[in-house]
């Protein structure tokens, strides 16, 4: 079953290529060469289709995801009850903050759901208290995880 | 902690690394060091556990996921940490995390969905619950996408 909008269906050789990108990315001075040895193919043919898979928008980036608490940051999660008129002007206030890095609107009555990540949780408190000011917002939840039973952002193809 | 260079590193990291012959050499260039301190450097980054993953991350809508629900689950307490377990080992469930319940949201198991479509997403719910026998359960498909991007640590650090 093809999933795309636009351009060729992806082939084996392009799912194959995705799962290897994803979760075992060669840290090493030619990266490219070594998924195509593993592949059989050409280190150019590796490069072709993968800026090919970025241009039709499948790959999103290639780069480092980092644990942030690792990093001296903390995260959370925040779910707001915004009135549908507000949400514009919401969703404004909240994204300029650069430690939101995941805003959806979700159907409850808590409907917008947002990440944060800042040096602190005070920070984040006081970031969600001015937001609150600002918008008028009053109900803004902030759930931080007590514990990880697991995070995985590969995605088998 | 993190020393100067290695704040540099994360920094030159978390953006988009070219998809060209010598990615991490153009990198070092741009930090002024040897590409071969950059690749022991982001070794020892992923060691240290520092780096969760590296790599590409997809667009999942546009590889055939696309719906994603959350659930939030209220659970007994004593029940929570096999309840997590036991949702943890579905491979449709990505994440999977306690969180402090609310008085204004009781919920304080959190679970994430990806597949093709809601009904998908409810068949794989019901199955949760049936696994883990939590049954009070709210499903929150996402709407829209207001913004996604990645973290931007020591931008201060930044050489772009």
């Amino acid at each position: 079953m093809s999933a795309f909008s636009k351009g060729a269906p992806m082939d084996d050789l392009d799912r194959e290529l995705l799962n290897r990108v994803q979760s075992d990315f060669p840290i090493a001075s030619r990266p490219y060469a070594a998924i195509a040895g593993d592949l059989g193919i050409t280190e150019a043919q590796v490069i072709q289709r993968l800026k090919a898979l970025k241009a039709r928008g499948i790959i999103r980036r290639i780069g480092g995801n980092f644990v942030p608490h690792k990093l001296g940051f903390v995260s959370t999660l925040c779910a707001a009850k915004v009135p549908e008129e507000k949400l514009e002007s919401f969703a404004e206030t909240v994204n300029r903050y650069p430690g939101v890095t995941h805003n959806y609107t979700r159907d409850n009555p808590f409907n917008v759901w947002f990440t944060f990540i800042a040096p602190s949780m005070e920070e984040i408190d006081a970031n969600l208290e001015a937001i609150s000011r600002e918008t008028g917002v009053r109900e803004i939840l902030n759930l931080p995880a007590t514990k990880v039973f697991k995070i995985r952002a590969h995605f088998d193809l | 902690m993190l020393t100067e260079l290695e704040q540099k590193v994360v920094a030159s990291l978390q953006g988009d690394i070219p998809i060209s012959e010598r990615p991490f050499l153009e990198i070092a260039r741009k930090l002024e060091i040897e590409e071969e301190t950059l690749l022991n450097i982001l070794k020892d980054l992923r060691d240290r556990g520092i780096i969760r993953r590296f790599g590409a991350t997809l667009r999942h809508q546009k590889s055939g996921f696309r719906a994603n629900a959350m659930v939030a689950w209220q659970v007994d307490e004593k029940r929570i940490e096999k309840a997590g377990r036991t949702m943890a080992s579905f491979s449709e469930v990505t994440h999977c995390y306690r969180r402090d319940p609310n008085p204004l949201w009781p919920f304080n198991l959190y679970t994430m969905i990806h597949a093709r479509d809601e009904a998908t997403c409810r068949a794989i719910a019901r199955r949760l619950s049936l696994e883990s026998g939590v049954d009070i359960y709210q499903l929150l498909f996402s709407r829209h996408e207001l913004k996604k991007t990645s973290m931007q640590y020591f931008p201060e650090a930044d050489t772009d």
